[in-house]
């Protein structure tokens, strides 16, 4: 296993290539422009286009376009770009066309900052667009991790028939790590899987022999829209298979730290220090926030259990509801909360941690 | 006997049309497909339809289709044709889509010479969201978001599509129609299959604007319609090639 230093925004890219991406079309936006500049030199290597967009909404067209003729494409942009964005998404949802995209995130609504933080989790796990659609959602912690969601991602994408987000950070985007990428799929092997998607492609059809390619990302019928929905709840309930989490020391914990991405990243070291002061504590990091692993935290011994701590850059807080759903009010739950690019330090975690566990 | 014309393969035979009378929609989906048929690429060609009356053909059509966010088609035509070169993409367009909401994704495509073909349909009206003013609304037209009609003041003046796009370099084929006399229909089928010609030729951006009526949205009949359309929407809309880098 050949072990490289990489960006995470470049294993990101890297990691989309070698899982068949052979096409990406973006706009300039900090802190992820490693990202479309890495697949501007990569992707002629391999046969595939680059387009700078004019805009987040004519890229996410275009990628919303590439994705239709089978062809496995991608997407990136931070924060403000991501809400360009949501018109092509949720049109991606409802055509059932299956991309992939990034959001590697900045501090607060509007243009905010260019520093790191998780205010987008709403945006990313309950609403990237219209019409209630919902999509499979990963939070890498580590470069390693980004590069293996990134390149599962598309697989995912490609079986649901349906739009899969990377949720990273600024932090994740910039830091180099030692990575062993996934493996290059050989060109035949990418042309097949394209080859595969021909029947419901937008590649052209002989209306004489064969049913045409038509998608649809809304229906004139309103019985067909209805049961488009349905279809699409019953996919959406499908995932809970799919929920995949990192439960660190639960079994014998007190506090228990709740936090995904770059905070469950600085969360663990915190967990390791207090454990060597002899401090019972554990962490539940949702590797995949939608589908969010409520399961993991039926796993606690809530006769144990003094309270959860939510760990996030993101102030309000916001995976806290969807922690206080999986909870069900066995326990309290606090928070530990930074924002507006402030990266969350261990100290601070470490303090909220002994505060509750004293109490 | 010969069979010296018949209906195009392109289009459904037991569909109803829910286009309204003399609407000049329903001529352009036949001619289209009448070229795609002469050229023999209704197998291998991918229609990306702008949202509005210009859409309703993708219930008409037998070929492949895929309907683009409202103003975006020439983006999504961008990504099919890039990452499938051998399919033939073209896309279909009203004027609110193409000149108001995708003006910013219409100028960049063009701008970029992408190998695509666009028919835009200008009938100076919004159609299917019940005639508000539209980017080519003539100068004292009514539309319902103008009650008194298109003032230059507060409105600003019609966009004239084939000219602006002239002004860049990448486009090869502009040229603006109309389908108001069989001469005249004629001719359109011919600009859209040199647009066409030049997409398989591998040639660069083309756009034919055929100017049309909106019988429903204008307050007027059909007979009516073309009358105003020679009248007025012709004095503000010259006919004729703007480019043709091809012939040059
Ligand atoms: C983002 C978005 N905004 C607005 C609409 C509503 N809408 C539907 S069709 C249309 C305009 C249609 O006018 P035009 O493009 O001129 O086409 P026509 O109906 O005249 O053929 C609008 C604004 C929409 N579907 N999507
Ligand atoms: S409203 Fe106008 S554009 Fe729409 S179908 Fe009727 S005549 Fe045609």
């Amino acid at each position: 296993m050949k072990r490289t230093f990489m960006k995470g925004c470049e294993a990101i890219a890297e990691a989309a290539v070698r899982s068949g991406c052979r096409f990406f079309a973006g706009y300039p936006i900090t802190p992820q422009n490693e990202i479309p500049e890495y697949f501007a030199r990569r992707l002629p290597e391999v046969g595939g286009q680059f387009v700078q967009g004019e805009s987040e909404v004519a890229s996410i067209s275009m990628v919303y376009g590439a994705a239709q003729t089978g062809t496995r494409a991608m997407t990136s942009s931070s924060s403000c770009g991501i809400s360009l964005k949501s018109e092509g998404i949720s049109y991606c949802a409802s055509a059932h066309v299956p991309i992939v995209y990034a959001n590697i995130s900045r501090g607060g609504p509007g243009v905010g900052t260019i520093q790191p933080a998780q205010q987008d989790y709403f945006q990313a796990t309950k609403a990237s667009g219209n019409g209630g659609f919902r999509m499979m959602v990963f939070a890498p912690s580590t470069v390693q991790e980004a590069a293996d969601m990134t390149y599962a991602a598309f697989d995912y994408a490609q079986r649901d028939r349906n739009p899969v987000l990377i949720l990273a950070d600024g932090v994740l985007g910039a830091i180099i790590e030692p990575v062993v990428l996934p493996p290059m799929r050989p060109d035949e092997e990418v042309s097949a899987m394209k080859k595969a998607q021909r029947s419901w492609a937008l590649v052209g059809h002989d209306p004489a022999k064969e049913p045409r390619s038509f998608i649809e990302p809304g229906h004139w019928s309103i019985q067909e829209q209805e049961q488009s929905c349905k279809d699409n709840a019953a996919l959406y309930d499908s995932w809970e298979k799919d929920a995949q989490e990192e439960s660190l020391m639960i079994d014998d914990a007190e506090i228990v730290i709740a936090a995904y991405g770059i905070s469950g990243r600085i969360a663990r070291s915190a967990v390791s220090l207090l454990r060597k002061d002899g401090v019972k504590v554990g962490m539940i990091r949702p590797k995949t926030v939608s589908p969010f692993p409520e399961k993991a935290f039926d796993k606690l011994n809530y006769k144990r259990v003094k309270a959860i701590l939510d760990v996030e850059m993101s102030i309000p807080a916001q995976m806290v509801y969807d922690v206080r759903l999986a909870v069900k009010d066995r326990c309290p739950i606090e928070t530990c909360l930074r924002s507006g690019g402030e990266v969350i330090r261990r100290e601070e975690i470490i303090a909220s941690v002994r505060a509750l566990s004293k109490a | 006997m010969e069979k010296v014309y018949g209906r195009t393969a392109a289009i459904q035979k037991d569909m109803v049309s829910s286009l309204c009378p003399g609407c000049m929609h329903s001529t352009m989906f036949k001619l289209i497909g009448e070229v795609l048929e002469k050229l023999d690429i209704l197998s291998r060609t991918a229609s990306v339809f702008g949202i509005g009356c210009c859409g309703l053909g993708m219930q008409y059509i037998t070929y492949d289709n895929v309907t683009a966010p409202h103003g975006r088609a020439c983006a999504v035509a961008t990504g099919v044709k890039r990452s499938t070169p051998e399919t033939i993409v073209y896309t279909y367009q009203g004027d609110g889509d193409l000149a108001s909401i995708g003006l910013g994704e219409t100028i960049s495509a063009a701008n970029r010479g992408e190998n695509i073909t666009v028919i835009f349909v200008n009938n100076g009206i919004y159609g299917m969201t019940g005639g508000q003013m539209a980017p080519t609304t003539l100068v004292g037209m009514k539309a319902s978001t103008a009650p008194g009609g298109r003032n230059p003041k507060e409105h600003g003046y019609p966009l004239h599509m084939c000219e602006i796009l002239n002004q860049l370099t990448a486009p090869v084929y502009l040229e603006r129609c109309t389908c108001n006399t069989p001469a005249n229909v004629i001719k359109t089928r011919k600009a859209i299959e040199k647009a066409f010609q030049n997409q398989i030729q591998g040639a660069g951006f083309s756009m034919v604007e055929v100017v049309t009526s909106c019988p429903t949205n204008w307050g007027l009949d059909p007979i009516e319609s073309l009358k105003f359309l020679e009248e007025k929407m012709l004095t503000e809309f010259p006919l004729g090639v703007y480019r043709d880098r091809q012939e040059a």
